[in-house]
């Protein structure tokens, strides 16, 4: 089946069996390997990216769900060479270790602030719900309030 | 072999290569004698866990490569997983080569390029093990460009000066780059004296991982990220039940489904390639396997066998009469239990393999290179040169890379349909396929003095295998050793000053893999020591904190752990007592030779146990990199946590469960402490291991802490208030 729509501001049409999850779609048809794939079952958040604006487990995700729709992968986060404010705070607080699980968790984070601007850590807490392995949630909160600081501090 | 010895053998021997490489510049690389590796490995090091880098002095590596535009290529045998070892290397390189950091660029260095570590990346090793070697490496390198600049400008070498990749005296300059250029006679001069260390720019200094631009931007970096054209999918049926042997199988059903290219019968297994991943997945389900099985385990039947009692014991400490003293009367005993654990790392293990003809090349997050190597030409009965394997970043390791039956399973693929194939677990298979950290029981006892002293302890732990069994170690020592070294790392005590101690390891063969995982036994016999440590203090009506540190022997491994826990009881600002629903809890451990200590402060809320702080000492010796230093820390903390509070498997119906996260309870943001304070001592002048000593004390710090506000004493991981 053919599925049309809009990823990191240009437009694809991709030929997929309508139940083929976006998250493998975006890896394998278009590859683009920053969204990644830990469980296949909407339990780790490897595979967040954004679907109009919203977080969403593409591992999860039909395909045929995204027609007409706005994709963000990591990969369309930052615009040019200019990262987003997200990935700037990472940057500024060397959240990642292993980094396996990171783009799920920016995706994730970069979401709620656009919804949370200035997120509480019980507002953390609720929304960024993603798997850590190596245990980088520490960092990963200290750059959460850094991001919205940045962000905030930019508009 | 003394530790003078090692140095002169591993140093003075030492020969060089240099050659040209394609069209850019110069490659240098050095080895080190390997005899004895495994008994080296397993005896001498293991306790102290001092492990000098074993790469193979027959078949010289290749460590730099120097680009037209100045910068430096370092090929590391040294995988990234994570624990920064990248970026402790760029440090190192740039510090003794006079070049700016920005200017290294650190691979992976392929099979290929013969720059292979043949043991593994892991236990701690790689920055210990790396620092003279590459710093030694790195000097000579840089002697090696003064004297060919010297040549090229004309000048004497000794007007010569390096900053930044640019030698220049007498008025003129070269980069790097420039100077390699066209140069293929090298002559490689001694090693140079090393700075002192209080020159180096980068080493010592909390410098940004060389890996963070990619990870922030998500490149494709990473063992699945890992494509090539016209390539596969295979994926390969699994049975879920513990001891499964394959018998054959109907692929009937599945031989006409969508995208399917070719089912692959083999002896051993039956796999399908397919045009995508989903394609071969839903092939792979259609196939019906037919698979012997012996037995229906449960997890009755594991517990049973994990028992102290049970088994062969072996001696594994022995200090004075503990036996005979704590059979008379006045003995405090307490047992303890740790359940059976998965790696749970986020990136599935697989593998992408080429094969043409009678080569292949193999794009892996592997933590054993060497031995992914042998086991895929072994398996397509081709010549270990001929597979090439191509490490990628690692999605986690944590022992859990220690084993890749993935490569040879998509070796096997690739080479049945002459294309290249990526072949990975899905998440239920790789939790029934991992390689555990072994469940345990552990039973202590002590003797107390009047005046509340320890007179005798000792530690009997039962534990299914760490290193017996392990790919990694390949004769099977269990006979000859009798105590698996990896199942009782921590187990040991390391209060010397107690006159008579005692441990002693129980060994289980269980039915299904146990292996490396993060630390080993640390964890889990650091929770039944140190648990057992507070039970005592309190019995003896002393502070934890100064109860151990009475404790402690008079010599430098037990300075430093006294210091330790001196540092940590200050930082935490340490108060043994009950505040509103918190305490505070205690524990330290030595792994490694690495002292830690941790202060927790906890709260109950109902049966919610909440870890608000963790204050951290910890004596790595020198830290080559001291934010990466507190990123390991941290991570370990939060990983212990994880493991020490929510983490079990079990076995039911003769399947190994549970099968995803969610019901394999980890710990999420809301599970990490807000607060972790770190204090970093130097007490030798040598880096030593990081990435898994600070996982020891966590699990009984926080228990000792639910009992200051509960009463209740929680012996067994997870712990849990009910
Ligand atoms: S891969 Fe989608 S949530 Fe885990
Ligand atoms: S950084 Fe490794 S899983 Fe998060």
């Amino acid at each position: 089946m053919k599925i049309s729509f809009t990823i990191n501001g240009s437009a694809q049409s991709v030929e997929v069996d309508e139940n083929t999850p976006l998250l493998w779609v975006v890896r394998d048809v278009l590859d683009l390997k920053g969204t990644k794939f830990g469980c296949g079952k909407a339990a780790c958040g490897a595979c967040t990216l954004h679907v109009e604006g919203e977080q969403i487990r593409s591992c999860s995700y039909p395909i045929k769900m995204v027609e007409g729709k706005n994709v963000t992968t990591i990969e369309g986060l930052s615009s040019g060479d200019s990262l987003h404010a997200v990935q700037q705070a990472w940057k500024e607080e060397i959240v990642p270790q292993c980094g396996y699980c990171q783009p799920g968790f920016m995706m994730a984070t970069a979401a709620m602030l656009d919804k949370i601007p200035n997120p509480t850590d019980e507002d953390i807490d609720k929304n960024i719900q993603n798997i850590c392995r190596c245990g980088t949630y520490y960092r990963m909160r200290k750059a959460i309030h850094r991001a919205a600081a940045i962000k905030s501090s930019s508009e | 072999m003394t530790e003078n010895n090692k140095k002169k053998k591993g140093f003075s021997r030492r020969k060089f290569l240099v050659r040209t490489a394609i069209g850019t510049g110069v490659l240098l690389g050095t080895g080190y004698l390997t005899r004895h590796m495994w008994r080296r490995t397993i005896f001498t090091e293991v306790d102290k866990g001092e492990s000098p880098y074993l790469g193979d002095a027959s078949t010289p590596g290749i460590w730099f490569e120097i680009t037209k535009d100045n910068e430096v290529i370092l090929y590391s045998p040294k995988v990234e997983m994570g624990q920064g070892t990248h970026t402790g290397l760029a440090q190192i390189a740039a510090d003794e080569l006079e070049i700016d950091i920005e200017k290294i660029i650190v691979k992976h260095a392929e099979s290929a390029s013969t720059n292979v570590d043949p043991f593994a990346t892991g236990g701690s090793t790689s920055i210990m093990g790396l620092f003279q070697p590459l710093r030694e490496l790195s000097a000579t390198m840089r002697e090696m460009l003064k004297n060919k600049a010297a040549e090229k400008l004309g000048v004497a070498v000794t007007t010569l000066a390096v900053t930044n990749g640019v030698i220049s005296g007498g008025g003129k300059s070269m980069t790097f780059g420039e100077v390699v250029e066209g140069v293929t006679d090298w002559v490689v001069p001694d090693v140079p004296p090393l700075k002192a260390m209080k020159d180096y720019k980068y080493i010592g200094k909390p410098v940004a991982r060389v890996d963070l631009h990619d990870k922030v931007i998500g490149a494709p970096i990473f063992g699945m990220d890992a494509s090539l054209p016209g390539m596969l999918y295979g994926s390969v049926c699994r049975s879920e039940k513990i001891g499964a042997k394959y018998i054959g199988a109907d692929t009937t059903a599945a031989e006409n489904m969508p995208g399917v290219v070719k089912i692959v019968k083999e002896k051993d297994f039956v796999g399908v390639v397919a045009k995508s991943y989903q394609e071969a997945e839903n092939a792979k389900n259609a196939i019906k396997a037919e698979w012997k099985v012996d037995r229906n385990w449960t997890s009755a039947d594991i517990e049973e066998m994990i028992e102290v009692g049970k088994g062969k014991p072996v001696v594994i400490q022995k200090e004075g009469n503990a036996k005979s003293i704590l059979k008379e009367e006045g003995i405090i005993t307490a047992e303890y239990k740790s359940p059976l654990g998965a790696h749970a790392q986020l990136e599935l293990n697989g593998a992408l393999v080429n094969v043409e003809g009678d080569k292949a090349t193999v794009y892996i997050s592997t933590q054993v290179v060497k031995i992914t190597q042998d086991e895929v030409a072994d398996r397509l009965g081709i010549s270990s040169e001929n597979v090439n394997i191509k490490p990628m970043y690692l999605g986690g390791g944590f022992g859990r890379r220690l084993h890749t039956p993935n490569a040879i399973q998509a070796a096997v693929l690739s080479k049945a349909v002459g294309q290249p194939v990526k072949c990975f677990f899905n998440r239920k298979e790789e939790f029934q396929n991992d390689t555990f950290r072994p469940p345990t029981h552990h039973v202590m006892k002590a003797k107390l003095t009047d005046d509340g002293k320890i007179e005798a302890i000792e530690h009997n732990v039962s534990s299914g295998d760490v290193m017996f069994g392990s790919a990694l170690i390949p004769v099977d020592l269990s006979g000859f050793l009798g105590a698996d070294v990896g199942a009782w790392r921590g187990g040991m005590f390391q209060y010397k000053a107690i006159p008579n101690h005692r441990a002693v390891s129980w060994r289980v063969k269980l039915p299904f893999a146990t292996s490396w995982w993060r630390s080993l036994g640390l964890l889990a016999n650091t929770f039944a020591i140190e648990s057992f440590m507070d039970e005592l203090s309190i019995a003896a009506k002393k502070d934890p904190v100064q109860f151990r540190l009475d404790h402690i022997q008079d010599d430098l491994a037990g300075n430093r752990l006294k210091n330790v826990i001196k540092a940590c009881a200050e930082k935490a600002g340490w108060k043994d007592g009950v505040e509103g629903n918190r305490a505070m809890g205690f524990a330290a451990s030595t792994d490694a030779s690495t002292p830690v200590a941790q202060v927790v402060e906890v709260s109950v809320e109902g049966n919610q146990i909440k870890v608000h702080k963790v204050t951290c000492a910890m004596d790595p010796g020198i830290a080559v990199n001291p934010d990466q230093v507190r990123a390991q820390i941290e991570g370990c903390i939060i990983m212990g946590i994880s493991a020490s509070m929510f983490e079990k498997m079990y076995v039911e119906d003769g399947s190994l469960e549970p099968t995803i996260y969610g019901p394999y309870q980890m710990a999420q943001m809301r599970h990490a402490p807000k607060e972790i304070e770190v204090v970093l001592l130097q007490g030798v002048d040598k880096p030593g291991a990081v990435g898994e000593p600070p996982i020891g004390p966590i699990g009984a710090a926080i228990a000792n802490a639910v009992f200051r506000i509960t009463g209740k004493r929680l012996r067994e991981m997870p712990l849990e208030l009910n």
